[in-house]
This record gives structure tokens, C-alpha cells and sequence, in this order.
């Protein structure tokens, strides 16, 4: 029997299951999936816990719900792996040999990294919502909080999903306004980035919604530590920001097994090449979603357009075919702009978001870089799409390439 | 389009980075930093060095990367190019401006 082993039965990892085990002859090909927690959590949901729109048992189901029929799952932390030998040493000394292996073990928030943040004050006046602890903390400290000085602060680049901070920035200004407060509460936006995003055309219509929102905008702004008992953030450059609630979004960095593996880059991120999805030194090694360090989001949406280009060069090196699909970083975001209403972008590699229709030209329903009803019911509709539809790796009705029908240049 | 820096023409891009990395000389550092209120020490040198090395092996340039060169640390990066260290130590080094891709 030939093995398949995936590491991290996330997004990326569960999809992956499903793909493969589809294609592999189940006579011929062994499938193991590795992971060391049980629960699998519907990430995009935690931005609505803090605002009291979604509570913890809207975001989490078994992972066991997800696997197919025909995949061994093993629950175990990893040690590290020995692409050498093709082998994964787990916790309490199990070895497992693999003939492929897909890394899916994505990215963590890394606190630690900033001198200071997860200091006396974490989770009480500072919060982060990438993770549920987070989000359920910052839930519950916004149900009395009395206002003041309100800063979200991305602490470093890359981090998951770039646009969760501005739909957070947002969220806020709509919540304390609807709650009658929005005067005692000022809001300021600090960012590593120029300007609220990265490529232009997205930077200026955000950059636009931030100031029609009354939100204060800190651009090139690169923490250095945070003051808990001055309850200010400082920069590089000495530049001081003063809060009452800080969220922050924390360094992200890859598993540490893959520090262990000597596979990744310095934020311990799996060197890949970002067009076959394979990893730099190892034929046998392919990497999906956020551990990949291939230029693009770090998103649910990425990993699921990857998969897509995965499963294909996959099936080409195993019947040892030259890799024929080849990855154009395709990312598609749906931005909660409050009051019930959003807005969309679509993007790869060497597209920057434009504006038009998503993803029938001229028809929509979706608007890009447009703020509507129907975009924000795309979001939510998209929590059942998610359980239902994409983690069991069925199609969707969206192409992996990122396509300029409906585009406006 | 070409630009005369230090009594060279060189070819920059519209935010005045060279786009070839060739032509770059420490002259035309030198005459680059002016431009951006920076004057170039030994310890400039020892950094540019190692951004356009770190350039030529295809790595991406991160402050975190820089704070762990055993040039400077992250502070004292800041230090030597005040204001956005990243932007400006690339454009006096001579290489692409890095982009952040989030």
C-alpha cells in the first residue's frame, strides 16, 4: 500500500481528505490525516463573536464530521518531520512513513513576539479575535465597556485574512453606535501597511470608508512593544499611541514542527513554490493554505482555489507527469462593512482588487469594491456553503483562476 | 525613465527606485540618501550590503528579517533610516521597493 499523509485537518487539510480520497483507489493508496485538536472551528465566524452576532457554538463542530469514509485520523501533536527518510515523528515516539505528503498545518497568532502585549493587562484591557478565547474575552468586555480609546493594531505582516481588522474596525463603529455610545468611543486604526490595504484602487475605497466611518487611520506603523501600565503602544520610530481596549492582531507564524523540520522561512512559514504548490526542496512535499509562504492572503478562500490546482499537480507527480496546473494566488474576500451591508474583492497575484460584478459579468449578484445588502448575505450565507459544500471538497460554481469577465479596468 | 544621480544616468521608476540593480554604485547611494535627509555611515554600508544580498538570492526583506541580520537590530534600523526604514534602506540599496502582500 502507498501512503498519502496529511499534516492538520484544518480548511485546507480536510478539504485535501476529501479530494484525494476520491481520486486514490482505496486497494492501492492509504490516506492519514494528523491533527492535534478535535474541534474544527469555522474561522471566518469569530469576527461576529465580540459584537454578540455569533456565540461559540455558531463556530465549532467536530472535525470528525468532515472526514470521509476511508481516512485514518490520528489526533496527536507532531513532532517534526525527516523529508529525508519520509518520515513524521508524532508525539510519544510514533513514526510515520508517507509516500506524499500535504503540509496543511497553517498559522498561529504568536503574542509573545511583541515585548509587552501579553502582559498583566491581556485579556482584560487588550484582546486579540483570531482566536475563540479571544473572541469570547472581547465579547464579554464590550457588554460594560463605557467607551474611551479604542485601537486595533496589526502587530506584522503576513497575517490571516487581511481584511478581518478593517471589517472589525467597522463592526465597532456600527455596534457602539447602535448601542448609543459611539461619542465616548474613538476609534483608531493602526497599521504596518501605507494605507488600509495594500494595493491601490482596495487602499483608497477603504481608506474612504474609514473617514466617512469617523475611523482614525495610523499608517507605517510597526509595534514595538505595548506599555501596560502607560496602556500605550510604541513604534520603532517612538511614535506613541494611547488606548483604553486594545485589539490586537498579532504576529502570525507557522507551526514550530516546522521550525523543528528546517522546512520553513524565519516566521516558520513552509518555503513553497507558489505557482505548483510543491514544496522548495522535497518532490514529495506539497503544501496548502495559510503555512504555505506563498505571496497571496493567508484565507480560507485562498486554500480553497489552491486545493483545486493541488489536487491536480498531485495526481500528476504521483503518476509521475510533469506538474500541469499552476496557482495564480487567487483570493476572494467578502468585507462586513456594518449596518447589514458589504463589500467584495477579488484578486490574485498580479491583479490588484478592481471594481465590477462577481461572478456573473454584468449580473452579480455580487458587487466588487461596492458596499451592498447582497454581499453581506453572501458572507453569511457562506458559513453553510462552508460546512456543507467546501470542507467536503465538493465543486463550487466559482473558478479557481481568478477570471477579468466583469472586471473594470 | 533615466535619472542623473551622482553624474550617472541610471533608470528609475516613477518613486525613483532603480529598476536595475547593476547600475547601483556607492556614489549613487550616497547621492539617493541625501535625497531622503539620510547620510550614509560605515554601519549604512554593512546593511546595504546585506539587503542587496539578501535581494540577489531572491528573499523577501522584512523588518524581523533585518532585526535578526546581525547588522542592526530592529531599533536600530529605525535609527539608521528614520521614518520607513524598509522603503528607504531599498531605495538606497538599489533594489525593488518591497510589497507587502497580505
Amino acid at each position: 500500500m502507498k501512503k498519502l499523509l496529511i499534516l492538520g485537518a484544518g480548511t485546507a487539510g480536510t478539504m485535501m481528505a476529501n479530494k484525494m480520497r476520491k481520486l486514490l483507489a482505496r486497494d492501492e493508496w492509504d490516506i492519514t490525516i494528523v491533527d492535534q485538536y478535535k474541534t474544527h472551528y469555522y474561522q471566518p465566524g469569530f469576527l461576529f463573536i465580540p459584537f454578540g452576532m455569533y456565540t461559540k457554538n455558531d463556530v465549532i463542530k467536530p472535525k470528525s464530521d468532515f472526514f470521509p469514509v476511508g481516512v485514518n485520523v490520528i489526533y496527536s501533536k507532531i513532532d517534526k518531520i525527516v523529508a529525508d527518510k519520509n518520515q513524521v515523528l508524532l508525539d510519544e515516539g510514533v513514526v510515520l512513513q508517507y509516500d506524499y505528503m500535504i503540509i496543511a498545518t497553517g498559522t498561529r497568532t504568536a503574542p509573545e513576539e511583541v515585548d509587552g502585549l501579553k502582559g498583566n493587562l491581556w485579556y482584560k484591557d487588550i484582546f486579540d479575535f483570531y482566536t475563540i478565547e479571544g473572541a469570547v474575552a472581547l465579547a464579554r468586555h464590550f457588554k460594560t465597556w463605557q467607551g474611551g480609546e479604542l485601537v486595533i493594531n496589526i502587530a506584522e505582516l503576513p497575517y490571516k485574512c487581511p481584511v478581518a481588522p478593517l471589517e472589525f474596525a467597522f463592526f465597532a463603529d456600527a455596534f457602539f453606535t447602535e448601542r448609543g455610545m459611539r461619542d465616548k468611543v474613538n476609534i483608531t486604526y493602526v497599521t504596518p501597511l501605507p494605507g488600509a490595504f495594500t494595493k491601490p484602487r482596495a487602499t483608497k475605497m477603504l481608506g474612504e470608508l474609514l473617514e466617512q466611518k469617523n475611523i482614525n487611520i495610523i499608517p507605517d506603523f510597526n509595534i514595538m512593544e505595548v506599555d501596560n501600565e502607560g496602556k500605550k503602544i510604541i513604534d520603532y520610530g517612538g511614535k506613541e499611541i494611547p488606548f483604553d481596549c486594545l485589539v490586537s492582531i498579532p504576529t502570525n507564524m507557522g507551526d514550530d514542527m516546522i521550525e523543528r523540520s528546517g522546512l520553513g522561512d524565519d516566521m516558520n512559514f513552509v518555503l513553497t513554490d507558489k505557482f505548483t504548490l510543491r514544496q522548495k526542496d522535497h518532490e514529495n512535499i506539497f503544501v496548502l493554505g495559510d503555512a504555505a509562504n506563498i505571496p497571496t492572503s493567508k484565507a480560507g478562500s485562498v486554500a480553497h482555489f489552491a486545493a483545486e490546482i493541488l489536487e491536480e499537480n498531485l495526481m500528476c507527480a504521483i503518476e509521475g507527469r510533469p506538474l500541469t496546473a499552476k496557482f495564480d494566488g487567487h483570493a476572494n474576500c467578502y468585507i462586513e462593512t456594518g449596518y447589514g451591508k458589504g463589500t467584495l474583492i477579488d484578486f490574485n497575484y498580479d491583479t490588484e482588487p478592481l471594481p465590477g460584478s462577481f461572478p456573473f459579468p454584468g449580473l452579480g449578484p455580487f458587487g466588487l469594491l461596492k458596499v451592498t445588502r447582497t454581499n453581506h448575505y453572501g458572507k453569511l450565507m457562506f458559513r453553510w456553503i462552508y460546512w456543507h459544500i467546501l470542507l467536503k471538497g465538493k465543486e463550487m460554481p466559482i473558478d479557481s483562476e481568478m477570471q477579468m469577465a466583469g472586471k473594470k479596468l | 525613465m533615466d535619472k542623473l544621480i551622482a553624474g550617472v544616468n541610471v533608470s528609475v521608476n516613477e518613486e525613483g527606485y532603480l529598476t536595475d540593480s547593476s547600475q547601483w554604485t556607492k556614489e549613487i547611494a550616497a547621492a539617493i540618501a541625501a535625497e531622503e535627509g539620510v547620510e550614509l555611515t560605515d554601519k549604512h554600508y554593512e546593511l546595504i550590503e546585506f539587503v542587496r544580498n539578501k535581494v540577489a538570492n531572491g528573499e523577501t526583506l522584512t523588518i524581523r528579517g533585518i532585526g535578526k541580520s546581525g547588522v542592526v537590530n530592529a531599533k536600530e534600523f529605525y535609527g539608521l533610516f528614520p521614518g520607513a526604514p524598509l522603503k528607504k534602506a531599498t531605495k538606497i540599496s538599489g533594489v525593488p521597493k518591497p510589497t507587502s502582500c497580505i
